[in-house]
C-alpha cells in the first residue's frame, strides 16, 4: 500500500510527529506562530487516550509537562519568544532535575512581544543560555516539513535518552509553509524510551550514577517514591551542599551531552568538498543559501552550504575543519548576529568570516546572500 | 536548481486566497506528483488588509520557498495590486479583478482582466467562492496543473455540501479565462 502523503504545514507535521514519537501529554498556551501545534494536538491527543491541556499561561504549561513527564509520559509544549522567556525558570528546573521534555519554539522577533507574524531566528542564544546556571543544551533546527517530522521524533528520542529538555527551533516560514510529506509507517523511524529502574522501589535512587551518566527514571504514581527538587541534589534526590557531590553532579549533567556530542550532532553538507566559500545557515535561511549556492556555482564561484540541524551542541569539530579548507565562511541568520559568535569561537581566525543579519520580518533572500558572497570574496 | 514556476495570489485577508494557494499546491504535489511549496504572508488582522499566498512548483525539490521572480500573479484588490503585483518577470502574467483594480501596475508582463468577484456573486451566486473562480482562471492562464487535477483538488478540499458550488465556480473561472486568452 502506498504510504500516506499530505500537503501540511510545518507546525502540523510537528504535532503529528509528536504522536508518532509516543507523546501522550501536551500542555500549552497558544501563541503565534506556534498555535497550530496546540490546535492539532488538541484534536489528536484525545483520540489516542492522551491529554491536551490549555493552561492559564506559559509558565503553567511548562510546569504541567514537567509533572506529566515525571509521571512517565512523553511530553511536549510549544510556544514563541514571549512564552519562551516566561518558561526559562522551569526549563532550568527540568535541566537540574533531569526531566525529559520537548519544547518547541517557533521563533518570532523580539525582545518582548516583537512581531508575532514575522519570521525570525533570534532565539539561538536564548535556547543555549536562556535559563541561568551551567547546563547542557540540545536544540534542533529543521528546515522542511518532512524534516520537522523526523527531527521532532528525534527530539523526543534525545530527551528520553539523555533525560533532559530538548528544544526544537523553528521560524514562522518553516512552521507555516505547506509541503508534501510522506508519513513514516509505524516502526520506520526509531523510537527510544527512557530507561526505567531495574532495582526495587526500596533500592531506587533517582540520580544513581552507578547506572551511568543518565540514571534510570521511575514514574511517579508507580511504586517508586522519590524526591525532586531544583536544588543541587544527592543521588537520592534530596538537597545537598556537599562540595564533591555538587561538583560531580554539575559536571555529569554537562558530560552527558558533551561525551555524546557526535551521536547527537546532525548536519547537512552541500558541495563543500571543493568549496572556497561556505555559507553556514540553518532553518529557512539554509534554503535561501542552497538557492544561492546553485546560482553562484553557475557563475563559477565554488560555493558550498553547511547546515547545522543540531544547533546545540554546536558542530564545532566539523566547522573548525571546514574553516581550514576555505577562504571564507558567511553566516546569514534572521537576527543581528548570534550563531556567528559560535562560528567565530571555533574558526579562531583561520578563514574570513562575515555575517548577514535581517530583522525586518522578511526572510533573507538568495540574492542578498549572493551579493554578500561576492563582496567577501 | 530546478526550473521553478512561481505563482502569487493576492487580495484582501478573508477572500480565501491562502486556500486557493493550498488547493493549487495540492493539485501539483499530491495529484500530479510534482514538488510544490505554499507559503503566505499575513498581518495581525484576521480580515481585511492585504494578504498574499505564494506557490512554487518544480520538477525537483524546492529550496527557497518564497517567490523570487514571479511567473504569474493574481490581484483581487487595488491595495493588493499596489503592494504585491511586483517582481513579475518579462513574459509573465498578471490577472486583476477588472472592477476592483482600477490602476493596474505597469510592467513588461501581460495584463489580463476578469470580473472575478462579480462573477462569483452574480453567476455563481456566492461571493465567497471568488477564490475558486480565481483559481480556475489562474489554472487556465498558467497551465501549471491540468484542469482535471485542479478540479480534483478543489473537490478534495471542500465540504460535501459545497462541492457542486465550488466545482461550478472553478469551471466558470477556467472557461472565462480561456475565452479571453
Amino acid at each position: 500500500m502506498a504510504k500516506k502523503t499530505a500537503l501540511i504545514q510545518g507546525n502540523e507535521a510537528c504535532a503529528h510527529a509528536a504522536i508518532y514519537a509516543g507523546c501522550t501529554f501536551f500542555a500549552g498556551y497558544p501563541i503565534t506562530p506556534s498555535s497550530e501545534i496546540a490546535e492539532v494536538l488538541s484534536k489528536e491527543l484525545p483520540k489516542i487516550g492522551g491529554k491536551f491541556i490549555q493552561m492559564e499561561d506559559e509558565i503553567a504549561a511548562m510546569a504541567a509537562i514537567i509533572g506529566a513527564s515525571l509521571c512517565g509520559h512523553k511530553v511536549m509544549d510549544a510556544s514563541s519568544g514571549p512564552g519562551m522567556s516566561l518558561k526559562q525558570e522551569l526549563i532550568g528546573y527540568a535541566c537540574i532535575a533531569e526531566i525529559p521534555c520537548v519544547i518547541v519554539n517557533v521563533m518570532r522577533g523580539g525582545p518582548s512581544t516583537g512581531m508575532p507574524t514575522g519570521p525570525s531566528q533570534s532565539d539561538v542564544m536564548q535556547a543555549r543560555w536562556g535559563t541561568h546556571g551551567d547546563h547542557a543544551t540540545i536544540a534542533v533546527a529543521p528546515a522542511s516539513c518532512q524534516e520537522i517530522f523526523s527531527e521532532t521524533v528525534r527530539a523526543f528520542n534525545l530527551a528520553e535518552t539523555y533525560r533532559m529538555p530538548v528544544q526544537i527551533l523553528m521560524d514562522e516560514i518553516v512552521a507555516h509553509m505547506r509541503e508534501k510529506i510522506v508519513f513514516p509507517e509505524p516502526g520506520e523511524l526509531e523510537i527510544l524510551n527512557r530507561q526505567l529502574p531495574a532495582v526495587s522501589p526500596a533500592d531506587y535512587k533517582p540520580f544513581d550514577t552507578s547506572f551511568g551518566d543518565v540514571p534510570p527514571l521511575a514514574a511517579m504514581g508507580s511504586n517508586y517514591r522519590y524526591h525532586v527538587t531544583g536544588l543541587n541534589k544527592a543521588p537520592d534526590g534530596f538537597p545537598t551542599t556537599t562540595a564533591e557531590l555538587v561538583d560531580a553532579e554539575e559536571r555529569r549533567q554537562l558530560r552527558k551531552v558533551e561525551a555524546n556530542a557526535s551521536a547527537i550532532e546532525k548536519n547537512e553538507e552541500y558541495l563543500v568538498d571543493d568549496a572556497e566559500i561556505i555559507i553556514l545557515a540553518f532553518g529557512i535561511t539554509s534554503r535561501s543559501a542552497r538557492f544561492a549556492v546553485d546560482n553562484l556555482r553557475k557563475e563559477g564561484v565554488r560555493a558550498g552550504l553547511f547546515r547545522p540541524i543540531t544547533l546545540w551542541p554546536f558542530p564545532e569539530k566539523r566547522v573548525a575543519g571546514l574553516a581550514g579548507q576555505v577562504k571564507a565562511i558567511i553566516v546569514p541568520e534572521m537576527n543581528l548576529g548570534q550563531l556567528i559568535h559560535e562560528v567565530e569561537r571555533v574558526v579562531k581566525g583561520s578563514c574570513k568570516l562575515a555575517g548577514l543579519g535581517r530583522v525586518d520580518g522578511e526572510p533573507i533572500t538568495p540574492y542578498q546572500i549572493i551579493d554578500k558572497v561576492k563582496e567577501v570574496l | 536548481m530546478s526550473q521553478r514556476y512561481e505563482i502569487r495570489f493576492s487580495g484582501a485577508g478573508g477572500q480565501g486566497l491562502i486556500t486557493a494557494g493550498i488547493i493549487l499546491a495540492e493539485a501539483a504535489a499530491i495529484i500530479e506528483g510534482k514538488h510544490a511549496v505554499q507559503s503566505q504572508s499575513y498581518g495581525p488582522e484576521a480580515r481585511g488588509g492585504a494578504s498574499k499566498s505564494e506557490v512554487i512548483i518544480a520538477d525537483s525539490p524546492i529550496d527557497y520557498p518564497k517567490a523570487t521572480q514571479v511567473n504569474a500573479c493574481l490581484a483581487l484588490t487595488q491595495e493588493a495590486a499596489d503592494k504585491y503585483a511586483h517582481g513579475i518577470i518579462d513574459q509573465g502574467v498578471l490577472l486583476i479583478d477588472s472592477d476592483l483594480v482600477k490602476n493596474p501596475p505597469q510592467g513588461n508582463f501581460t495584463l489580463y482582466r476578469l470580473p472575478i468577484i462579480h462573477t462569483a456573486k452574480v453567476e455563481i451566486g456566492r461571493e465567497i467562492v471568488a477564490n475558486v473562480v480565481a483559481l480556475g482562471a489562474m489554472v487556465a492562464l498558467t497551465g501549471v496543473v491540468s484542469f482535471k487535477s485542479g478540479e480534483q483538488a478543489v473537490l478534495a478540499r471542500v465540504p460535501s455540501a459545497f462541492k457542486e458550488l465550488n466545482q461550478k465556480a472553478y469551471r466558470v473561472g477556467f472557461e472565462k479565462m480561456k475565452e479571453i486568452l
